[in-house]
């Protein structure tokens, strides 16, 4: 068993747990609960991205998850701080 | 296979395995804070594994050290991400599941 065996096998359990939180995302009962399912996601595909890289021979691309994973973050704190305070720039009382 | 690709493998499938636990535990779940519990620390801890299988396949370069900023990131931001989740939850008034209700 090769090594690209092993990464094509990890790729592809990865995507069958984002197939599986993607049940989540359409019938969350909550607008939270589908926030939580996409931020999820989010992680999942920073590590789908690496594998992708590592699949294709071309370990360079780890620089493209280091910016998804930064710009999934501040997306899932912007839109929870919006649901907690009703809008998005309202200071501290 | 050499020994170190052995363990790296290793690493990545029991993070794989975490991974898909706490997937079950997100569709399973009854209630908006235990399905938050299964995907704080499920995801964070099989994503630092599999990083960890790579930057033990990949040995010591840049490449690894990229690697290690980007676990770093991820064991930093996802428990962020989940308190403000959890505490946006708890301030809007989300019900918490009892068991009584559900039947």
């Amino acid at each position: 068993m090769e090594m690209l065996d092993v990464f094509l096998a990890v790729g592809i359990l990865i995507t069958v747990s984002i197939l599986m939180t993607m049940y989540r995302v359409f019938r969350g009962p909550t607008t939270l609960d589908r926030l939580m399912a996409t931020s999820v996601i989010g992680t999942k595909v920073v590590v789908l991205l690496v594998v992708i890289g590592y699949l294709f021979e071309r370990p360079i691309f780890v620089d493209i998850p280091l910016t998804y994973a930064m710009l999934n973050f501040v997306g899932t704190l912007i839109v929870a701080k919006y649901i907690e305070r009703g809008e998005l720039w309202k200071p501290y009382t | 296979m050499e020994a170190l690709h052995v363990v790296s493998a290793l690493l990545m499938f029991s993070g794989v395995f975490f991974m898909i636990a706490g997937a079950l535990g997100i569709i399973r779940f009854p209630d908006f804070y235990t399905r938050l519990h299964a995907a704080g620390k499920c995801d964070t801890l099989g994503e630092v594994l599999i990083i960890l299988g790579f930057m033990v396949y990949e040995g010591f370069s840049f490449l690894s050290v990229k690697l290690l900023f980007l676990s770093f990131f991820i064991l930093l931001a996802n428990p962020v991400g989940t308190h403000a989740l959890i505490r946006a939850a708890y301030l809007t008034g989300v019900k918490m599941w009892k068991k009584e209700e559900s039947q």
